[in-house]
C-alpha cells in the first residue's frame, strides 16, 4: 500500500502542518510503509473480535458533580500573546 | 411534480449539571469572558478530563425516556477539526458506541394524529468555546466559558415528512428534557439548537435526493420556517432540472432564506478515534434499572391520564400536559375547584392570554395555582359569572388580593335573589314600553332575537352581577305579561 503526494499534502492540511517539497517526500514514504504494516495486521482474522478502545483493562472513573474550580482567567489570559476585554485575541477567522 | 419531503433532526441538548462535562469548572450563561474555565478547557498540553456522573445519569435518564438501548459500554472518541473556539483541536464525542443506541417517539400533531419518530442515537459531547468576531480591530476573540459543557445530541432518523411534524418532534424532545430535569430548555440562550437535514424525492420514489444541512436553528418558529424556505428552494432547483449539492447551509431569520455555509467538497474530514485520555465506560444492569425507577411520569403519560382521569379531550390533555410546569398548575388548580374542564378551559384561555402578553412562563405567573382555583370556585357555585371573574382575575394578576377579597371590596357580588332581580327587570320594562310593546306583538321567532335586547339592559343595570342563568327564564315570564 502506499501513498501518494496529494493524499500526503491533504493529510498535512488536516493537521495544520505546513510540509516542504523535501518533507513531503520523506513523509510518502514512511507513511506508506506503515500504512503497509497496516495491511499486513489486517490480514489477520479477527472475525468475532470486539474492536479494544483502550489497551488498559479499566473502566472510567466517574467525578461528583461539584465545582471545584475557581475563576483563574488572569493567569490563563498572562500566557496569550493577545487578548482584550477578558477574551483571548486570534486572527480573524471570519470573511 | 409533487415532491416528497425527508427530514432527519440533530437536536443538541445542553445537559444543566453543575460543572463541565470533563472538567471541575463551573457552567453557566453569561458569565463574564473566561472566568468558568481550567486548563483542561483551555486544551493545555498534558490536562486530563475527568467525566462527570451527573451528566451519565442524565443521559441514561433520557435514554429510557424515549424508549432506547442503553449503551452498556460507551467510549468517547476523538472528532479531530481546528478552529479557535476549540483549543484542543478536537471535541470530545462519542461515535461508535455512544450511550444511548435505538429509540423512538410517538409525536401528536396539531390536528391529532400521531407518528413514530425512529431516533438513532443519542450521544454525550462537549460543546465548544465561543468566537465573538466584532469590535477587536479585525482580531477574533475568544471566549471558553462554554468549552466541554456537556451536550446531549439527540440524533433522530430521516422519518418526518413536513415541517409541522418537524416542530411537533422538537417540541416533544423539548418537553422531555425539562420534564427529566435535565435541560433548561431556554432556546433563546442556547440550551436547545437544532441542525436540520432535509431533502426532496418525487412522491413514490424509494431512494432519498440529495440532502442539505441547515445548522444551529435555534427556535421553533425558526424551524418552522426555515424547512419552509428549503423545500421551496430545494423544489425551484429540481423543477428547473437542476441539482442539489449536499452542503451545510445557515438560516437567516431577517431575510427568512438558507444560505450556503460550506460544501461537501470542503467538508471536515474528522477522523473520529477512540479518546485515549478517557477509559470506556461501563454499566451496571442495577445502575441502568435504578435511574429507570426514578423517572417522573412523563409528557404523553400524564396526557392519557388526564384524560382518563379529568375525562379532557385530547387537545386539551395534550396542551396541558406539554409543560410540566402547565401540568402542575393545572393540577393544583384542579384540587380546589374540582371542576376538570372549567379548570382547564380557565387555564388554556384567560390565563394563558395573560401569560402570552406579558411573555412570562407559568411559574412566573403573578397569580398561583390556590388562587387560581379559589376564583373559579367562586364562577362554579355562582358568586360571579365568567364576565366579571375575567375582570378579578385582572385584578388579582395586578397584587390586589385574592379573588374573595375582589369580590368582596369591589361587591361584585353575583345577584342571585329572585325579588331582586325581578325588581331589576321591572324597572327595565318600565323604562322601555315601546320595546315591550313590540316584543309582544312579535312572532316566536322574532321575539327569540329581540330579547337579547333586554338581557342586555339587565346586565347593565346589574353592572354584570346579575346570575344569567337566573335573569333568562324570569325575563321570559315577565316579557309575555
Amino acid at each position: 500500500m502506499s501513498i501518494d503526494k496529494q493524499d500526503v499534502q491533504k493529510i498535512a492540511h488536516l493537521a495544520r502542518l505546513a510540509l516542504t517539497e523535501e518533507d513531503a517526500d520523506q513523509y510518502q514514504h514512511s507513511l506508506s510503509s506503515v500504512l503497509s504494516l497496516v495491511e499486513q495486521m489486517q490480514s489477520v482474522n479477527t472475525d468475532g473480535v470486539e474492536p479494544l478502545s483502550n489497551p488498559l483493562e479499566m473502566t472510567q472513573r466517574l467525578r461528583e458533580d461539584k465545582v471545584t474550580e475557581e475563576n483563574r482567567r488572569d493567569a490563563f489570559l498572562a500566557n496569550a500573546p493577545k487578548t482584550d476585554a477578558g477574551l483571548f485575541l486570534v486572527p480573524q477567522v471570519i470573511e | 411534480m409533487n415532491w416528497e419531503v425527508v427530514i432527519g433532526l440533530e437536536i443538541h441538548t445542553q445537559l444543566s449539571t453543575k460543572s463541565k462535562l470533563f472538567s471541575g469548572a463551573a457552567v453557566g450563561f453569561g458569565a463574564e469572558p473566561n472566568t468558568q474555565t481550567t486548563l483542561v478547557d483551555l486544551g493545555m498540553p498534558g490536562a486530563l478530563p475527568v467525566f462527570n456522573k451527573e451528566a451519565l445519569r442524565m443521559a441514561v435518564m433520557f435514554g429510557h425516556a424515549i424508549n432506547a438501548e442503553i449503551g452498556m459500554t460507551s467510549v468517547f472518541a476523538r472528532k479531530n477539526y481546528f478552529y479557535p473556539d476549540l483549543p484542543k483541536g478536537y471535541q470530545t464525542s462519542q461515535m461508535d458506541h455512544p450511550i444511548v443506541g435505538k429509540g423512538y417517539l410517538d409525536v401528536t400533531l396539531e390536528d391529532g394524529t400521531t407518528s413514530r419518530v425512529g431516533i438513532t442515537r443519542a450521544h454525550l459531547e462537549e460543546d465548544a468555546g465561543k468566537s465573538l468576531h466584532e469590535d477587536f480591530h479585525g482580531m477574533t476573540g475568544i471566549d471558553l466559558n462554554r468549552s466541554s459543557t456537556p451536550l446531549l445530541e439527540i440524533v433522530s432518523e430521516p422519518d418526518i415528512r413536513s415541517a409541522k411534524e418537524a416542530v411537533a418532534y422538537v417540541k416533544m424532545i423539548h418537553s422531555i428534557v425539562t420534564y427529566l430535569g435535565i435541560c433548561d430548555g431556554n432556546m433563546a440562550e442556547g440550551s436547545m439548537r437544532c441542525d436540520i437535514n432535509l431533502s426532496l424525492r418525487p412522491k413514490g420514489q424509494q431512494e432519498y435526493g440529495t440532502r442539505t444541512e441547515i445548522k444551529n436553528v435555534n427556535s421553533f418558529r425558526f424551524i418552522e420556517k426555515a424547512i419552509y424556505t428549503e423545500i421551496e428552494r430545494q423544489a425551484d432547483i429540481l423543477e428547473d432540472g437542476g441539482r442539489i449539492i449536499q452542503e451545510t447551509r445557515l438560516y437567516d431569520p431577517e431575510k427568512n432564506e438558507t444560505r450556503s455555509m460550506r460544501s461537501k467538497e470542503d467538508a471536515n474530514d474528522y477522523r473520529y478515534f477512540p479518546c485515549p485520555d478517557l477509559l470506556p465506560i461501563v454499566l451496571t444492569q442495577e445502575y441502568v434499572d435504578d435511574i429507570k425507577a426514578t423517572l417522573p411520569e412523563l409528557p404523553s403519560q400524564k396526557a392519557a391520564r388526564f384524560q382518563s382521569e379529568y375525562s379532557l379531550s385530547e387537545y386539551d390533555a395534550h396542551v396541558l400536559s406539554s409543560s410540566r410546569a402547565m401540568a402542575e398548575y393545572f393540577e393544583n388548580a384542579q384540587s380546589v375547584v374540582k371542576d376538570a374542564k372549567l379548570t382547564a378551559n380557565w387555564a388554556m384561555g384567560e390565563l394563558s392570554k395573560l401569560l402570552n402578553q406579558e411573555q412570562i412562563d407559568i411559574d412566573q405567573s403573578p397569580v398561583n395555582a390556590i388562587a387560581f382555583g379559589e376564583l373559579l370556585v367562586r364562577i362554579k357555585d355562582n358568586t360571579i359569572n365568567g364576565k366579571t371573574a375575567k375582570d378579578v382575575l385582572q385584578a388579582m394578576w395586578q397584587g390586589e388580593g385574592s379573588a374573595d377579597d375582589i369580590i368582596e371590596a369591589k361587591g361584585l357580588k353575583q345577584v342571585t335573589d329572585t325579588g331582586a332581580i325581578e325588581a331589576m327587570i321591572q324597572g327595565i320594562l318600565d323604562a322601555n314600553t315601546a320595546q315591550v310593546e313590540q316584543f309582544r306583538a312579535a312572532d316566536e321567532d322574532k321575539q327569540k332575537k329581540m330579547i337579547g335586547f333586554f338581557v342586555g339592559q339587565v346586565m347593565k343595570a346589574s353592572q354584570g352581577k346579575a346570575n344569567p342563568g337566573m335573569v333568562n327564564p324570569i325575563l321570559a315570564k315577565m316579557l309575555k305579561g
